[in-house]
């Protein structure tokens, strides 16, 4: 059992880091709807960011979806989820990224980041 | 309110007594599958440059009718895609030059022209891409050069001819080939089937049990998962854990792990007309392919997640063969394409 200092520093601590994260970039969310990237409700082909910001891709359909990329900008593969879950990336590096579910291949788009 | 007045197994003996009407009464309906996903387009897309015409989709035919776009002068793209055989060649697996065995099935080109990937493993994404594949392959068509087979069809005047209708001051070029298969490729499609008719309306189109299957279909089996839409399939690629596999699949053209062993979901129009089934042949029947969804797949390494068990009642298996059995459309007609002599 922790006491409950511990606990207390660990609560300061996260909020801290959550803190320091948040003030690192902001955070976008894209869902995967009927096999499309969606943002803000639509189709979604290119989406701006900047360095330091967060994309949170979410599965809203009955199966499972992928993304992943093999951009140099960026390398990331997130495998497959199911419906209702979601898997952040981060981008550190400018330039533009292509973004694909290697389920669904026609799910496409970019992402430039600035 | 009665909710809170009356004892809760009342309200659930009332609950189950409802049920009970609908499961054994004679009223038991299924609703209709939707038009706005279920109905096949009338169109098949074509691109800007390569649009539909009759003397494109003439000259189209006449090629892929021709063996002597084969080193070996005796195959042509209808050996395999045999309209006979509902544009496959009912073998487990491909034969080609020489009768040697291919390692992957013959797919049937029903409405190839609706897919975005081309290839079980989805290297192409159009037709005109994949179009001479077949043709330049050693182990197919016994890999004519491609000026080899340019300098054939410029020989025969009928060819020159047919060229000069269908693209007009383009010549005889790879590309002028490749949009002409192309082109009657897009001509074949499903006819109307009795899931089409239902999709309408017509509510005696399809049996009680092809009505159950779309329900299993949709729901406890969830084949919708990637049987997706009007042509039942989701442009996508699975790996659903057939036995002994170790070609990678789409794998080789896409490097993301998951793809390991993963092959291109095919449409299921006319599917009970174009067995043996899978990329691999390797089952002979519809009852076989359902036994093995049921099991969940047999391989689980790099098993598709949206694969499993089923637990799915004998019953339940009939309905789900008598509703696949019903996306059987009418035939088309095919007369075959008379060829330009060499002079």
């Amino acid at each position: 059992m922790m006491s409950s200092k511990k606990v207390c520093a660990a609560m300061i601590l996260s909020s801290l880091l959550w803190a320091a994260g948040a003030l690192g970039g902001e955070d976008y969310l894209v869902e995967q709807k009927d096999k499309e990237f969606i943002y803000k409700g639509a189709k979604v082909t290119t989406l701006n960011i900047k360095v330091g910001d967060v994309v949170e891709f979410k599965n809203l359909d009955p199966y499972f979806h992928n993304v992943f990329s093999l951009s140099d900008v960026k390398m990331f593969d997130l495998g497959s989820y199911p419906q209702g879950k979601s898997k952040s990336v981060k981008f550190e590096k400018s330039g533009k990224v292509e973004i694909e579910c290697a389920i669904h291949p026609q799910m496409h788009m970019i992402i430039e980041v600035k | 309110m009665i909710k809170f007045c009356l004892p809760q197994y009342v309200l659930q003996g009332f609950c189950l007594a409802i049920a009970g009407l609908f499961v054994t009464g004679a009223a038991v309906t299924y609703p209709a599958p939707q038009k706005a996903i279920f109905t096949l387009p009338k169109e098949v897309p074509a691109p800007a440059d390569n649009q539909l015409t009759p003397p494109r989709i003439q000259l189209g035919k006449m090629l892929f009718f021709d063996p002597r776009l084969s080193g070996s002068d005796v195959i042509s793209c209808a050996t395999c895609h045999n309209p006979s055989l509902d544009w496959a060649d009912a073998a487990p697996l491909a034969r080609g030059e020489g009768l040697q065995i291919l390692p992957r099935a013959t797919p049937s080109i029903i409405n190839v022209g609706f897919n975005a990937f081309q290839m079980w493993d989805g290297r192409f994404t159009s037709l005109e891409e994949q179009a001479w594949t077949p043709m330049l392959a050693a182990a197919e068509m016994h890999g004519l050069q491609e000026a080899v087979v340019l300098a054939k069809l410029k020989g025969m005047p009928g060819y020159v001819n047919a060229f000069e209708k269908a693209y007009p001051g383009e010549g005889i070029t790879r590309n002028t080939v490749a949009k002409a298969l192309a082109s009657f490729e897009r001509t074949i499609v499903s006819g109307d089937a009795p899931f089409d008719e239902w999709v309408q309306g017509d509510e005696s189109a399809v049996s009680l049990s092809a009505k159950r299957g779309f329900q299993l279909f949709t729901g406890k089996a969830n084949c919708i998962a990637c049987h997706q839409g009007s042509t039942f399939r989701d442009q996508g690629f699975h790996n659903i854990g057939l036995k002994g596999v170790t070609d990678p699949g789409r794998y080789a053209i896409v490097r993301i792990p998951i793809l390991r062993g993963a092959f291109k979901t095919p449409t299921l129009r006319d599917v009970a007309r174009t067995g043996p089934y899978m990329h691999n042949g390797a089952y002979q029947t519809l009852e076989q392919v359902i036994d093995h969804y049921d099991r969940g797949g047999d391989d689980k390494e790099n098993l598709d997640p949206n694969m499993k068990p089923l637990g799915l009642t004998i019953e339940e298996k009939e309905d789900l063969v008598e509703f696949l059995k019903t996306l059987s459309g009418k035939q088309q007609a095919v007369t075959l394409p008379q060829l330009p002599q060499q002079q």
